[in-house]
């Protein structure tokens, strides 16, 4: 009796806990389950076909584990015991065989999305297209529209319906950058521009962060992305045009310069060229513009 | 006795596959950034075939004089194996020399190390070849004392061959570096 | 030229929490060393401390058994897993208390030192430190063998090891450890994002212990090969001897890379080159493919022997023969093979396009099936057995739960699409903890527990280890089945701080709760070590076979005699042990012919070999240049030394090994 208390105690402070932890997930927002643009519902799905997968035979292992574990404990002399049996083909091709057919299952699922979930994969959609580009500095990030003449810093504005085209580089160690209910991250490099295009169903803030550690001030690097209606994107964009405040060199250079917690800021876009410009600083000498610093 | 032998042989053998991959790294990162020379000169620029051919040219016979002192050592003529050990280290110090000649040459033009990822990639490349060399040179000094000390002994004896083993890795290692450095290099 | 480089005082300057415990060490290392002299001369106890000294010189460290060998990894191994788990302790105190307002207990930058050490700690000097110690204690044995094939590096191996945990440790007090995550990516690992000593210190640590290992690796792939027992051919191997066997193939093909990768970024540090610098041709993404390149591989080398002392755990507690030997086999070479070809998988969201990424992902589905074949066939050697649960049973059925949970989310983020979701989480974080505590650590305490009695003669309380297990199950599942939850709410890992707007401080304090009942776990271990230590006389194990094994590690009495076996006579059989007592009685035992044997000295030139390396790489980190060239030369003046020494063996003669055996038989 003695020897199932501890076992019983443990098992029940875990069972307990998990279903005290699931319950926690129900009420909260969890923004991978929780999608909000067309590439994080896909990607949604995948999740759940793939974990359902799996389970055909997770299940089995659990449930085999605790059954032959129970039969076949040595104070149980009723079952048979065989201590030479030690092979049979029809069990050896039984597992090798089902698990080959879900990896060959998975295999295809695999090929499939990573093509179609590509992030270098533009969204086919009627709308036309924004490209936002992406900056990641020390310890902030940098949105240039090119296009709309704009820029802000954590902040980010689009238009529902409209796909994004993002191009991402890093004037700052590599970073990854995630709008996790939009869709899956990608890393931010510098003197490399990767592309990433989500598009958002409908209007709604959602949080963005970066996905892996740049240095210090790392953890502040979140931001706010917003899905609005067209007519306020128009009208965000005129008023950031008219606001005076102009994304220069010299203020590029004060942004870039490591500082933490910058508030969101929003500015006309005073130097067109700006996001090639920070590129190619990495890719020739002397590229580099006054007042920027290089690495 | 001949197990000792045949265990310490062959885990030489396994050492020298470690020591194809840590070259396979360098290669393989050699090839990555070979045309990274962030504006300045490339392979094609900063490379004399006939220079390096003379190089190889050392090395090879260096291999070959080696193997001619084994033969020695297995016929059991000690004087013989130190004539062509001799040999083969002044080879070898030739080599070196030349090489440490490239390399001071191409760092006194601004070509160094710290130019270019091509640059770092080249000389840690051909550069870590050339410390196995000397690593190879400053182990014959070594053999060719216990040999004049202690004559062919089996410890002796199974040590050269270690030695000769890695002493011809080192020549297969060159003519990698040779074919995809400098021949490539030039031809690019 | 500084005479000491850019070591100066400053460096032993701290904040926070690391600058009283570093204060706390300055002042009271010294007041303790007084306090020992001073008790020693007023109880007049010199003669006794002297005695220990050389006790311990001659006994332990300059010895090349590798089962004195053995024995200090894991000792040594033990000391890092109480540092590490300290360092995890400190990360979720952190993170359970850094919300809103709060900036929880240390500095962004302390933390990320913090984590930086827990995860190259538990990996190099906790799992490879109990993997080679365990490797030592029973490969010899297992093949029938007196020794490794070369007793003296494999002294050195351990003595660099030990080199790399004292650099590593060094950095907590003299400097400072590098704050970039336990890989060390680009550039923020070069010197314009991490000017101090801290990047220096990691290379340095991991290089010179990267060394040991890939000696090792040399040393016990020609073991298994060249040193088996006539007869003993690969098919009649034992299961753990394979798992060490195809571990050894992934380090002597891994390793390298790491030596190469660490020079290079070295390289970068010290000598300004640009191979993975931002700018000036460098390109980060070729550190990112060498690192896992090893890397992959790596988390193979941990798992693999874990899986040989499962092998052996459930056949003998199961009084069975291991299901599917010959399918176990091919199963490990296939995940041997496949651990080269996967390494992409840790980074799909770096933009490799898709065809390649699904190149990777599919392959690294295809190790789950060989993985998965391993443990159908654990639980079928339970089937139709009598399976006793002792602890490591217990430890066995622990690794199937949570390993199995981890293989799923491990299949889950084969999917490039899904990773994109998950990469860097938290949920990656579980994943990779399910694998190495649930696999590789719950492995390794397994086997110390089987194999306990063969090494020091005497059985560990099963009680004591019952609940330090059930401690660690719970503790795990509390500490990291919150993880998976957190990394889907969008939690990024290495945070320092987040916004009390996210829903993530309760997860976060059950997770620390977690930590409690692990480090309950290990405090029933150490109750249990001291506990069995007491009782050992009660505890004796007086035949040799305490479990009714199977292997010939069982037919020697316990402890091992220092020669393992008196005569290497000739298998026939796997399980030969087992077949041995299935046959006895029916003949009558030959009458032992015994015959001289060599035997390796003593020696303290790997020690040497070892400091010397220690003081080269503290002097590249310090820039202390007039030192490098010196200890340079001293290590190689020593390897010279020692390899041109002719006379490092002794022979134990026929006679000698007759009486000792009989002096065991009594």
């Amino acid at each position: 009796m003695k020897k199932i208390l501890t076992p019983a105690f443990f098992i029940i402070i875990c069972l307990g806990t998990i279903s005290l932890l699931v319950r926690y997930a129900a009420t909260h927002n969890v923004a991978v389950l929780n999608p909000q643009g067309i590439i994080a519902h896909k990607e949604f799905s995948l999740l759940v076909t793939a974990t359902l997968l799996m389970l055909i035979v997770v299940i089995p292992v659990f449930i085999l584990t605790f059954v032959i574990a129970w039969k076949y404990r040595a104070g149980n002399t009723k079952a048979k015991y065989m201590p030479n049996w030690d092979h049979h083909h029809g069990l050896e091709f039984t597992w090798w065989a089902i698990p080959c057919a879900l990896i060959f299952a998975l295999s295809i699922l695999n090929w499939n999305s990573s093509h179609d979930l590509d992030p270098y994969k533009p969204i086919a959609s009627n709308a036309k297209p924004i490209t936002i580009q992406v900056v990641s500095l020390d310890w902030k990030w940098l949105f240039i529209y090119p296009d709309q003449r704009v820029a802000t810093v954590n902040y980010v504005e689009f238009p529902e319906g409209v796909p994004v085209n993002f191009q991402i580089t890093s004037d700052a160690p590599m970073n990854s950058f995630w709008i996790p209910q939009l869709g899956g991250q990608i890393y931010a490099m510098p003197g490399m521009n990767t592309s990433l295009h989500l598009m958002a169903d409908t209007t709604g803030v959602y949080d963005g962060s970066s996905v892996n550690i740049s240095g210090r001030g790392y953890a502040g690097m979140t931001f706010k992305a917003a899905s609005v209606t067209n007519a306020d994107f128009d009208q965000w964009i005129k008023t950031a045009q008219r606001s005076g405040h102009y994304l220069t060199e010299p203020e590029y250079a004060k942004i870039a310069a490591p500082s933490e917690n910058m508030p969101a800021t929003t500015y006309a876009l005073g130097e067109p060229d700006l996001y090639n410009e920070i590129m190619m600083k990495y890719m020739t000498p002397g590229a580099e513009m006054t007042g920027m610093v290089m690495p | 006795m001949h197990n000792n032998d045949s265990k310490t042989v062959f885990g030489f053998w396994v050492y020298l596959m470690t020591d194809c991959v840590l070259f396979a790294s360098l290669f393989v990162t050699y090839a990555v950034l070979h045309g990274n020379t962030f504006g300045g000169p490339g392979a094609a620029e900063l490379f004399s075939l006939p220079f390096v051919l003379g190089e190889t040219l050392i090395l090879l016979t260096s291999s070959f004089t080696a193997g001619l002192a084994m033969l020695a050592a297995h016929a059991g003529r000690p004087r013989q194996v130190l004539a062509w050990f001799a040999v083969t280290f002044l080879l070898g110090v030739a080599f070196l020399t030349m090489e440490v000649t490239e390399f001071s040459k191409l760092a006194h033009e601004g070509n160094s190390w710290q130019r270019s990822g091509f640059l770092s990639a080249f000389f840690t490349l051909v550069g870590t070849h050339g410390l196995h060399i000397t690593s190879g040179l400053i182990w014959m000094g070594i053999m060719m004392t216990k040999v004049v000390r202690g004559g062919l002994a089996p410890n002796t004896l199974r040590r050269l061959t270690l030695l000769s083993m890695f002493w011809h890795f080192l020549d297969i290692i060159w003519i990698f570096i040779f074919t995809i450095v400098y021949l490539m290099g030039a031809a690019s | 030229m500084k005479i000491l480089g850019n070591l100066t005082f400053d460096a032993l300057k701290h904040d926070g929490i690391t600058g009283l415990t570093v204060n706390a060490m300055l002042i009271g290392a010294p007041i303790a060393f007084i306090l020992l002299v001073a008790g020693l001369t007023y109880f007049k106890r010199w003669p006794t401390a002297i005695g220990f000294v050389k006790w311990l010189w001659k006994n332990w460290l300059t010895s090349l058994d590798p089962k004195k060998i053995g024995v200090m990894y894991l000792v040594t191994a033990f000391a890092m897993l109480l540092r590490g788990v300290a360092d995890a302790a400190m990360m979720r105190a952190q993170q359970a208390t850094s919300v809103g307002s709060s900036h929880g207990i240390v500095s962004s930058d302390t933390f990320q030192q913090v984590f930086t050490a827990h995860g190259t700690i538990m990996i190099f000097f906790v799992a490879m430190g109990l993997m080679f110690g365990i490797i030592n204690l029973v490969l010899p044995l297992q093949i029938g063998a007196r020794d490794v094939a070369f007793p003296f590096m494999n002294s050195a191996s351990f003595w660099l090891y030990v080199a790399g945990t004292v650099l590593i440790n060094l950095s907590l007090v003299v400097g400072q450890l590098a704050a970039t995550g336990w890989l060390a990516y680009p550039p923020l690992s070069e010197l314009a994002y991490s000017p101090g000593v801290g990047v220096d210190y990691w290379i340095w640590s991991l290089q010179i212990a990267g060394i040991g290992s890939m000696l090792s690796g040399i040393n016990f792939l020609v073991t298994i090969l060249k040193m088996r027992r006539p007869g003993m051919t690969l098919m009649k191997m034992p299961m753990f001897t394979w798992s060490v066997l195809n571990a050894m193939v992934l380090v002597a093909f891994a390793f390298p890379i790491l030596t190469a990768t660490l020079a290079m970024l070295a390289l970068d540090r010290t000598l300004g080159m640009h191979f993975f610098t931002a700018g000036a041709g460098g390109n980060a993404m070729m550190y990112v493919n060498l690192i896992w390149a090893w890397g992959h591989p790596e988390v193979y080398i941990l798992v693999l022997p874990a899986f040989g002392i499962f092998s052996e755990v459930v056949a003998t507690y199961s009084h069975k023969r291991l299901f599917g030997y010959t399918s176990m086999v091919w199963a490990l070479g296939a995940i041997t093979f496949l651990s080269f070809i996967v390494w992409l998988h840790h980074f799909f969201t770096m933009g490799a396009g898709a065809d390649v990424n699904t190149f990777f992902g599919i392959m690294t589905a295809v190790i789950a099936v060989p993985t998965g074949v391993k443990v159908f066939n654990w639980l079928f050697t339970m089937y139709r057995g009598r399976v006793v649960f002792a602890t490591p049973m217990l430890w066995f059925l622990g690794f199937v739960v949570t390993f199995t949970i981890g293989g799923m989310t491990g299949v889950l983020m084969s999917v490039p699409a899904i990773d994109f979701q998950v990469h860097n989480t938290l949920f990656l974080v579980a994943h990779f903890h399910n694998m190495i505590i649930g696999g590789v650590v719950f492995g390794y305490f397994a086997g110390i527990t089987y194999w306990w009695p063969k090494i020091f003669g005497f059985k560990l309380n099963e009680r004591l280890g019952r609940y330090a297990f059930w401690c660690w199950f719970t503790g795990f599942l509390l500490a990291f089945i919150p993880l998976y939850i957190l990394g889907l709410m969008g939690a990024a890992r290495r945070l320092d701080h987040y916004d009390a707007s996210m829903g993530w401080q309760w997860l976060f304090i059950v997770s620390g709760v977690g930590v409690l009942f692990i480090s309950a776990g290990i405090g029933f271990q150490i109750l249990q070590l001291a506990y069995s230590v007491w009782k050992r006389k009660e505890n004796r194990d007086t035949t040799g076979d305490p479990w009714n094994g199977r292997t010939l590690e069982w037919s020697v009495p316990s402890p091992a005699p220092y020669y393992n076996f008196a005569v290497l006579s000739p298998v026939t059989e796997r399980d030969p042990f087992w077949e041995a007592k299935q046959k006895a009685g029916s003949d009558r035992p030959a009458k032992q012919k015994y015959e001289d044997f060599e035997m390796p000295k003593n020696s303290p030139m790997g020690m040497f070999i070892a400091a010397f390396a220690f003081i080269f790489g503290f002097a590249v980190i310090w820039h202390i240049w007039w030192l490098v060239p010196l200890a340079l030369l001293a290590v190689i003046t020593t390897i010279a030394i020692r390899t041109l020494d002719d006379h490092s063996e002794y022979t134990v003669t026929a006679a000698e090994v007759e009486e000792l055996e009989a002096s065991h038989a009594q």
